[in-house]
């Protein structure tokens, strides 16, 4: 009888906070199908007013499919980096025996320690002063372009794969990019997508670096151009609560939809270290 | 003679391994992290130590050295000093509400619950959602005519939330429990299953109850994750920079949300003094290091 009442009371409290976690996100997708989201809270459920306008009208100032296709060029660049460097990487730190493998194993545990704020100014000064990449992709991607917790995943997978299979391979005479390529990556598939998934996650939602290095519009992914939009245009427009609906909406749903798509493969211990911000 | 050879290679393979290809694999990686990480940390330190400006390229000005020149200006900085202040505010608020929130949803969670999936999925996707939308639909939940303001009627604040001088931080720690929260119930998901069940169980043959079996089971056995999600919590904090800049309009009202990195965006970069601007950030990592360690230390006696 006692137990049944503690079950009870356990819904009911993961109910009442998942809706508060959950209502900012109803509050925005409603609102961005919205002639005016509302601020009274009698009109959550609308039956009218429905509209794709705030679209355009964001559309209309930041150029919303630019930014979209700036955000996926910052990202790919960040997951290209990774997967092909990262994973080298991470097979060799994993698989072979090579001189400097005990330091760069610290090198990488220290990576993890360097916290960006430190780094932010000296960085900024040797990308945009020292190597000229101000207002550039490159600029943009190079502080992410190998993720360390990625590599970290990579090691991981690999040290669970059998010895015996690659010295199997070795002495049949197999290079060991050979032995990378054709032997390892196709057995480590799930780590590859939770290595994709994790890294695609930071630089899809990262608004410092890329609001420090770009100065043109032109080049500014959705994080940034959002961000502008909701600190300098909105006072100067009329109803801009739509528009700023619409473009959170864009920018959130790529990501909700790989997580919900892809849950299995989020675990708070890959996560932890690869999403900053 | 082939002895002799083979003592070479036995040499030759002791010293670079026995897959030397391994350092050309691990090379880029390596390039990267001298490029990104070990040389503008060695530079930041540099530039806090310097009378460091920026000039039009190619012109050499010298930089001389100022020793503690920067870290005094900044140190008696009143805006410096009230950004670490507004720092303290925000652990204030943000830490124990996140502790005791996140441990209580986790345990609620834990241990055969139906639509678990779908609960972690609300909890968990505010997390992995970028600041910046979420911050522009807090800014309208919370402007003065803003849906939580109609609500409270009569009990609203004025001036509303974010352009209360009072209100500003506690609002930011506010939004980043909400956000953060979903990370730190999974951290404390994982440490439950390693909380024995016997425990629980002897427990409660011995008639302790719920509440009991919480705060002297539960709690003592996730000590460990506890101190992990202080030190994570103290390390989001000082790295506030999107909240300041657009929720309360780059630190307002009247700097009473000024945080160090948004000190040292407008110093370095808008006002072209990185020296300050990395003296700042030397002073945070050590603020955060010495929080760090004394959240261990209090975990540690105990």
């Amino acid at each position: 009888m006692r137990r049944q009442r503690g079950t009870w009371v356990r819904y009911l409290l993961l109910t009442l906070a998942a809706a508060v976690f959950a209502f900012p996100f109803w509050f925005m997708v409603v609102g961005a199908f919205q002639e005016s989201p509302t601020n009274t809270p009698d009109r959550l459920l609308p039956t009218s007013g429905w509209t794709l306008g705030n679209f355009g009208a964001i559309d209309s100032r930041i150029d919303l499919l630019g930014s979209l296709g700036n955000s996926l060029i910052f990202t790919a660049g960040v997951l290209l980096g990774t997967v092909t460097f990262g994973l080298l990487a991470g097979y060799a730190m994993a698989r072979l025996d090579f001189r400097g493998r005990g330091a760069t194993w610290v090198l990488m545990l220290l990576v993890q320690m360097v916290p960006f704020q430190l780094l932010m100014i000296p960085l900024y000064v040797q990308i945009t002063r020292g190597f000229g990449l101000g207002d550039t992709y490159l600029g943009m991607i190079l502080p992410f372009a190998i993720n360390t917790t990625a590599v970290f995943i990579f090691t991981q997978f690999f040290r669970a794969l059998p010895q015996e299979m690659f010295e199997a391979a070795r002495i049949d005479g197999a290079s060991e990019l050979r032995i990378v390529f054709s032997i390892a990556v196709p057995l480590v598939k799930p780590a590859l997508t939770t290595v994709v998934l994790v890294t695609f996650i930071g630089p899809w939602n990262e608004f410092l670096w890329p609001f420090l290095i770009t100065k043109d519009a032109t080049l500014q992914p959705l994080a940034v151009s959002l961000a502008n939009y909701i600190s300098n245009v909105a006072q100067s427009t009329a109803n801009p609560n739509g528009a700023i609906l619409a473009g959170a909406t864009t920018l959130a749903f790529p990501v909700v939809i790989l997580f919900c798509l892809f849950q299995r493969y989020f675990t708070a211990s890959n996560i932890g270290s690869a999403v900053k911000g | 003679m082939s002895t002799a050879s083979a003592d070479l290679r036995t040499t030759r393979r002791r010293w670079w391994g026995r897959q030397p290809i391994g350092s050309l694999f691990a090379l880029p990686y390596l390039v990267f992290v001298v490029t990104i990480f070990a040389y503008p940390l060695g530079f930041a330190v540099w530039i806090a130590f310097h009378d460091y400006f920026f000039t039009a390229p190619g012109v050499d000005v010298p930089k001389p050295f100022v020793g503690f020149d920067n870290f005094a200006a900044v140190l008696t900085d009143p805006q410096v000093l009230e950004s670490f202040r507004n720092i303290g505010v925000f652990l204030v608020i943000n830490v124990p509400l996140t502790v005791v929130l996140s441990l209580v949803l986790a345990t609620a969670l834990d241990g055969g619950i139906r639509w678990a999936a779908g609960y972690r999925i609300a909890f968990y996707v505010p997390y992995l959602t970028a600041s910046v939308s979420l911050v522009g639909v807090w800014m309208l939940l919370f402007s003065s005519g803003g849906l939580v303001n109609s609500v409270l009627g009569p009990l609203a604040p004025d001036p509303s939330w974010l352009v209360n001088s009072s209100l500003a931080m506690p609002s930011i720690a506010l939004f980043v429990t909400w956000k953060q929260l979903g990370f730190y119930i999974l951290l404390y998901l994982a440490a439950l299953q390693g909380v024995p069940r016997e425990l629980h169980e002897s427990a409660e043959t011995d008639g302790a109850n719920a509440w009991q079996r919480f705060r002297n089971v539960t709690v003592p056995g996730v000590r460990g994750t506890t101190v992990l999600v202080l030190v994570l919590a103290i390390i989001t904090g000082a790295n506030l920079f999107t909240e300041p800049y657009l929720l309360t309009n780059g630190g307002g009202p009247d700097g009473a949300s000024v945080t160090p990195v948004l000190l040292i965006y407008q110093r370095g970069i808008q006002q072209q003094n990185p020296d300050t601007a990395a003296a700042i950030g030397m002073l945070l990592v050590i603020v955060v290091g010495v929080l760090s360690l004394a959240a261990n230390r209090i975990n540690r006696e105990r």
